[in-house]
């Protein structure tokens, strides 16, 4: 069975000028202990699809359709302190900027004794030992003298992997990271994302990671999906993904990452931005930057359909269809 | 931190310095003591006589060093109206307007912080709409306004409270007190809320707007996401990051209330320094109206010190070097 089971989850804004639809109909599983990358443009949808399943979705966002299953049960319309006692317990999270993301008051000692306290039948000096026991597994050094340290005293690496230690001190079993190295610094970026996949392994831990970083996909996730204007594109195995992609969209957005075994000139680029959320064309959100869009591509929205060996939602892979 | 009260109190020195000399210059250049000394019917030679006693043939710096070296040792003469040591003056005065503000201060805090978060917590239920409502009455009415409607309904129309003076106090040593006694306690009531209303209402929507402004940050959404109760993330992180603005407020409030608690005090009879203050502006009393002055910039001066230090026990950013030890 699953871990979580996405089922046509749809998320809305309310405004004054009309609803905008955040996400539509987007449905994945994650298996346990399975890395699954979710890429994307800025404003796909990405962080709202990590958001929702977490449950902290920004007001007046909400989910408006769709459920979302963790081992069976639906946790999208669960109250808020049932859904909290999930958080963390179950489902950890990750933010991008490590720098803000630790509350600057309190040491990380504090920050993670009262995670554990709140999640685990322990009391805070075993909290205490276990916590100076993740600091060293998520590669603190001296971590006995730092556990007292405040997160201004580390630098953005070591607070990323604080956070890490935060996300994973009550051993959930799913952990949201969200854009977890976009932050940082490119050499230090390796280094966490090596951390991340270390630690998710060992302790068997699934993980859905946002990221629009390709090279992080590549090398860390199992399978991938790729969202265009709040729907998945396209999903499948990473290496399916990476080198066969059956989407336009992914396709372009493969080929826009420079390869490092050949020289090319120039690298592709897609023409044209991906619609506003108010301006989502009719049909295959799609369809104004697509090379291949044919009629039905502006009438009519495809669904994910298998197409090789991934799933993409697009026309050319519909059985029958006229190319 | 020695270092640091050490460096804070020398840069204290400058203020009470200029401020000593404000108040010294109003010796010299606002009314004439010598006249109101000698009243109507004086010689020449008495006049001479009662100047070069005051040390007022002395050039203007010698004067000021003697001031200066008496203000020190808390000496600033005798009152031209009353007759009597400054010093025991205020000293007599002080227990009133320190128990009445910090009274004021206390209610001020205890109430307004929880009001601020209530509302910066459920923005729009109707309790915190009536709250804003409340306390814009509170910033807008002005306090003598106040204190003579709370008069009119408690003391004249419920007949509850008492609409003047201290009631009966207690003596501990030099400090008179109204704390031990109901009468005492009953008489503090009404000038308190009157003098803390203000400060009540702008702590409070001090803290609601700094309460909106942390609920919004990463480390709050990360709290959430770690599963904290609501009460870990409201009150154990986000109300201890509103926390530096609000000391600052509400010691610079503090300080506002003991300076200028001159109106309720006046409204309600109340015996403390405001009062004496008042009354001796009226009689042109130059010596209490120095030494009013320099107290004030004192206590000023003793609250900032106090405020840096609270800083520096919230917030670990301000510790120099590792956060060992405070």
């Amino acid at each position: 069975m699953s871990l979580l089971e996405v089922k046509n989850l749809r998320v809305e804004f309310p405004t004054r000028r009309g609803t905008l639809v955040a996400l539509d109909d987007v449905s994945f599983a994650i298996a346990p202990g399975e890395v699954l990358g979710v890429v994307g443009e800025s404003g796909a949808g990405k962080s709202m699809t990590g958001a929702a399943i977490i449950g902290l979705l920004e007001p007046p966002g909400r989910i408006a359709g769709g459920q979302i299953l963790l081992e069976g049960r639906r946790i999208d319309n669960l109250p808020y302190e049932q859904m909290r006692r999930i958080r963390g317990r179950e489902i950890g999270a990750i933010f991008q900027d490590p720098l803000t993301t630790l509350n600057p008051l309190y040491t990380v000692g504090r920050q993670l004794v009262e995670t554990m306290t709140t999640h685990l039948p322990i009391g805070p000096g075993e909290a205490r030992e276990r916590a100076i026991g993740w600091l060293e597994q998520v590669g603190i050094p001296a971590a006995r003298e730092r556990i007292d340290s405040y997160p201004h005293e580390f630098s953005g690496g070591m607070r990323q992997r604080v956070v890490i230690a935060l996300a994973l001190c009550a051993e959930p079993k799913l952990i949201v990271a969200d854009e977890p190295t976009t932050a940082l610094d490119v050499s230090i970026q390796a280094q966490v994302i090596a951390l991340l996949k270390r630690l998710a392994r060992e302790k068997g831990t699934a993980m859905m990671l946002v990221t629009h970083d390709m090279g992080v996909i590549a090398e860390t996730a199992d399978r991938v999906a790729v969202m265009y204007a709040g729907r998945i594109a396209e999903i499948g195995p990473v290496r399916e993904v990476v080198k066969h992609a059956n989407h336009p969209y992914s396709q372009g957005l493969m080929a826009s990452i420079p390869p490092l075994d050949r020289r090319v000139e120039r690298l592709q680029q897609i023409e044209g931005a991906m619609p506003r959320l108010s301006a989502i064309p009719k049909g295959c959100a799609y369809n104004p930057r697509c090379p291949h869009a044919f009629d039905r591509c502006q009438t009519e929205r495809p669904d994910l359909m298998p197409a090789g060996r991934t799933e993409a939602a697009c026309w050319l892979h519909a059985e029958g269809s006229a190319r | 931190m020695f270092a640091f009260i050490i460096s804070r109190l020398l840069q204290a020195l400058p203020v009470m310095f200029t401020v000593s000399l404000i108040s010294f210059a109003m010796f010299a250049y606002v009314g004439d003591p010598v006249a109101i000394m000698l009243g109507q019917d004086f010689t020449e030679a008495q006049r001479q006589q009662l100047i070069r006693d005051l040390g007022l043939d002395q050039p203007f710096f010698v004067q000021f060093a003697t001031f200066l070296g008496n203000a020190v040792q808390g000496e600033f003469g005798l009152s031209y109206r009353l007759s009597r040591p400054v010093a025991e003056l205020i000293a007599e005065r002080a227990p009133a307007t320190l128990e009445l503000a910090f009274t004021a201060a206390f209610i001020a805090l205890a109430v307004g912080v929880p009001m601020g978060v209530y509302t910066g917590l459920y923005r729009n239920s109707w309790l915190s709409r009536f709250f804003l409502t409340f306390s814009l009455i509170g910033v807008s009415l002005p306090t003598f306004l106040i204190g003579i409607l709370l008069i009119l309904t408690f003391s004249v129309w419920l007949g509850w409270l008492p609409s003047f003076g201290r009631g009966e106090v207690t003596r501990l040593g030099w400090w008179s007190t109204g704390f031990l006694t109901w009468s005492g306690i009953k008489a503090l009531i009404l000038p308190a809320i009157t003098l803390g209303l203000f400060q009540l209402t702008l702590i409070m929507r001090l803290v609601r707007s700094e309460m909106m402004e942390v609920l919004r940050t990463d480390y709050i959404k990360f709290a959430r996401a770690r599963g904290l109760s609501n009460r870990a993330v409201h009150f154990g992180h986000a109300l201890k990051n509103t926390l530096v603005p609000v000391i600052t407020i509400a010691g610079l409030q503090l300080g506002g209330i003991i300076a200028f608690a001159i109106v309720t005090e006046t409204v309600f009879q109340w015996p403390g320094m405001g009062l004496l203050f008042i009354q001796s502006v009226g009689a042109a009393d130059i010596p209490v109206m120095a030494a009013y002055l320099m107290l004030i910039a004192l206590v000023f001066v003793t609250i900032n010190l106090i405020v840096d230090l609270l800083y520096y026990a919230v917030d670990p950013r301000l510790r120099v070097g590792r956060g060992k030890g405070h």
